[in-house]
């Protein structure tokens, strides 16, 4: 059953639904979770006279309290996790392939989040880590509901890392908090340097940009201190990795930064 | 952006208020949108007629106020307001800016019966 948000079987059940398993019951290892289906109907008693009511309240407030709920889950078990986003076809998954075999004893576990199929948590298992798909459907993004579903079907280990491969997409997923610690943002150096530029919120909003498939930049005269002057002037304050997944260049910084990190955040539970 | 997940969350606020104040229609809805919330107004509009259909605020006039985009100067250290996402300060010219207001998308008021 749900711990976070106790919803029905409806939220569930999403269309393209061909496997023969409830995605419902927990625990298997292989979970797949769909997601795409529209709001509830309602009816309401009648009232005749005219007034006005303050709401004050975030379009977004019922996402918000499910990344609450899962920041929580996460901070009890000792967790870090980083919310991993980019454009499609940046290298997210094969940087996560290689950065699993780098993690040595940490726990860790991954989410992967696509529209269709389930590739992406196909080729993390391969590596023997715990991975769960979430198929968005029409969805263009993870939101907090899908990811709280996602980690009760995880079973976290005490002071894990977790993953979690958004959706491919610049622009929707930095306006949803999944309740992670970070958003790290993967820039490939083929998509061109004014790219931060063109999607601010999403590199605004990310703690650190990886700027991936480095190995490539001789052959595609991508400008590698121009990508990084266009990150520093959306956000200021971003921390910027050099990265090729492929040769394994910047690849131990990036586990250092992980492994930092999440010692940081244990520090502070303890203090 | 996500104009439509925007609306479905306006739906359940809806909802959840119907069923906490008892009223039957929506006739006016006030939103707040701030300039750097990334909301195409005309979308969100026209994702509201869909998803608000059979619920109390079907046919309810929408209303988005926008508020202003305010960012913090890395280089004179002032909160400045300003227009676009990647404007220099108005103040020094700097180019270091970190926006501290202006991502709000908030439900502000309902006119029901």
């Amino acid at each position: 059953m749900c711990t976070v948000c106790g919803c029905g079987e409806d939220r569930l059940a999403g269309p393209g639904h061909e496997h023969g398993h409830d995605h419902h019951h927990h625990g298997h290892s292989h979970a797949h979770l769909h997601f795409g289906t529209g709001a509830a109907g309602v009816s309401v008693g009648d009232m005749s006279q005219a007034r006005l009511i303050e709401i004050e309240t975030d379009i977004l407030a019922k996402n918000d309290a499910h990344a609450l709920g899962n920041r929580r889950v996460l901070r009890a078990l000792g967790a870090y996790a980083v919310n991993l986003v980019s454009s499609p076809g940046s290298g997210k998954t094969t940087l996560l392939v290689k950065t699993i075999g780098m993690m040595g004893d940490s726990p860790l576990a991954v989410i992967e989040g696509d529209q269709q199929t389930e590739n992406d948590a196909d080729r993390i298992r391969a590596t023997g880590a715990p991975a769960v798909q979430v198929n968005t459907g029409k969805g263009c993004h993870l939101d907090g509901h899908m990811v709280g579903h996602a980690m009760d079907h995880l079973n976290l280990k005490p002071g894990s890392f977790l993953f979690i491969e958004n959706v491919g997409n610049l622009v929707c997923p930095a306006a949803f908090d999944l309740g992670e610690d970070a958003k790290v943002a993967i820039l490939s150096v083929t998509e061109g340097e004014d790219k931060p530029l063109k999607y601010p919120d999403m590199f605004t909003a990310a703690k650190l940009a990886i700027l991936n498939k480095v190995d490539l930049a001789p052959y595609t005269d991508a400008d590698l201190d121009a990508y990084e002057a266009n990150l520093r002037r959306v956000n200021p304050l971003i921390e910027i990795l050099r990265v090729s997944a492929r040769t394994g260049e910047g690849m131990e910084a990036w586990v250092r930064w992980l492994k930092s990190r999440h010692a940081a955040k244990t520090l502070a539970k303890a203090g | 952006m996500h104009e439509m997940s925007l609306a479905e969350g306006i739906r359940q606020i809806v909802d959840d208020q119907a069923k906490a104040h008892g009223f039957s229609a929506v006739r006016v809805l006030r939103l707040e949108i701030g300039r750097f919330a990334g909301v195409e107004k005309e979308a969100l509009a026209f994702c509201f007629d869909v998803v608000m259909r059979g619920g109390p605020a079907e046919g309810a006039i929408l209303e988005m106020i926008d508020l202003p985009g305010r960012a913090m100067c890395c280089d004179c250290s002032t909160e400045v307001e300003i227009a676009d996402r990647l404007d220099p300060c108005p103040l020094c010219g700097g180019g270091r800016l970190v926006p501290v207001a202006g991502d709000e998308m908030r439900v502000k008021d309902m006119e029901v019966v």
